[in-house]
């Protein structure tokens, strides 16, 4: 055997061992836009993308150029067959990767996407389901992102399902989506939109700035009694609590889902 | 660093299952109880990651990734149910 022979059986049985590494893909940043004083909304274009549902997630990987890796979730804010997808991104003070994502990346720039992921924390229309249960979404901050796409694919959809969204935030000028919630809000689809504010409330707010409480939770939810199916996403603690005061609500905890994204 | 949940390992998990597995339930060898594993509590860092009961915090699941290799210990599930398709017959 010659020794060019040799090395393509090497390269083949390496080949064979090794497991492909399936669901990356190569995606051009269409568009940067300011989402919030402290986020960037990203649409991206994902060769090869097979669309996602409402509440799926992808990993953006970075690579340095010696090498050095780091990988981090994002929650997609689009859902259908399109393969432009739609992030939200929150700026962690000592992230790894979210200051690049939100002050750095330009209109052209090239990442490295892995998705569609999770099939537990989404939503479908009660065309597909078949499930007309009522749909609560409570959201902590930038939590917002996975129930924007629900709420979105809900009025795309025409769903009759009542759907409404609690949504705790520290200003007016940290809403994500502000305009696209309002319209949603308005679209035929029903949509009833709640908001906690934690830090400082529009002028005339009834309430004052502050964390949500159990009491304000229980008034701004569809009722237990009424079989809600709640979707709960934002920092650990906001979601652990919130859980937890749901459960105490009557709610059954199996129609409770819920995503963590760690500290705030 | 503050945990997260099972959502958050997808990705790591498709390396190794041909489906998603955050959507099937297992059976913890600690407390017996039986949940998605969307729903375990997930500690990450450097040397790897930590996939813990909800329950009882037993160690249900480990991962490591290394360069060009990855690992999985399922030292804490005593049984893992997935939900097939309906099938066409």
């Amino acid at each position: 055997m010659s020794d060019a022979t040799t090395s393509q059986v090497t390269a083949l049985g390496a080949a064979l061992q090794s497991v492909p590494r399936s669901g990356w893909h190569a995606a051009t940043v269409a568009a940067v836009h300011r989402e919030t004083p402290n986020a960037s909304r990203l649409e991206l274009d994902v060769d090869g993308w097979p669309g996602n549902a409402a509440g799926q997630h992808l990993d953006v990987r970075l690579t340095a150029p010696d090498g050095y890796t780091a990988t981090r979730s994002y929650s997609i804010a689009s859902s259908g067959s399109s393969t432009r997808v739609v992030l939200a991104v929150d700026k962690l003070p000592d992230g790894e990767v979210s200051p690049y994502l939100v002050d750095d990346v330009r209109a052209g720039d090239m990442l490295e996407v892995h998705g569609p992921l999770g099939a537990f924390f989404v939503w479908a229309p009660a065309a597909q389901t078949g499930d007309r249960r009522p749909v609560q979404l409570i959201a902590g901050g930038s939590g917002v992102v996975p129930l924007f796409a629900m709420a979105s694919a809900h009025a795309e959809a025409d769903d009759p399902t009542p759907f409404r969204l609690l949504y705790s935030v520290r200003t007016p000028d940290d809403v994500y989506f502000s305009e696209e919630l309002r319209g949603l809000s308005d679209a035929s689809a029903p949509l009833r939109l709640d908001f906690v504010y934690t830090r400082r409330t529009p002028d005339g707010w009834p309430a004052p700035a502050g964390r949500i409480t159990r009491e304000a939770l229980e008034a701004a939810v569809i009722p237990a009694a009424d079989r809600p199916r709640v979707y709960v996403c934002g920092s650990t603690g906001f979601v652990e609590l919130v859980a937890d005061w749901l459960v105490g609500l009557g709610h059954d905890p199996r129609s409770v889902r819920t995503e963590r994204y760690g500290g705030t | 660093m503050e945990h997260v949940d099972g959502n958050a390992i997808a990705g790591p998990l498709a390396e190794f299952f041909a489906f998603d597995v955050t959507t099937a339930t297992g059976r913890c060898v600690g407390c017996g109880s039986i949940a998605e594993l969307a729903r375990a509590m997930v500690y990450r860092s450097g040397a790897g990651t930590v996939v813990r009961c909800s329950t009882c915090d037993t160690v249900l699941a480990t991962l490591v990734e290394s360069g060009d290799r990855a690992w999985i210990g399922l030292r804490g599930m005593s049984a893992i149910e997935v939900r097939r398709a309906p099938s066409a017959g």
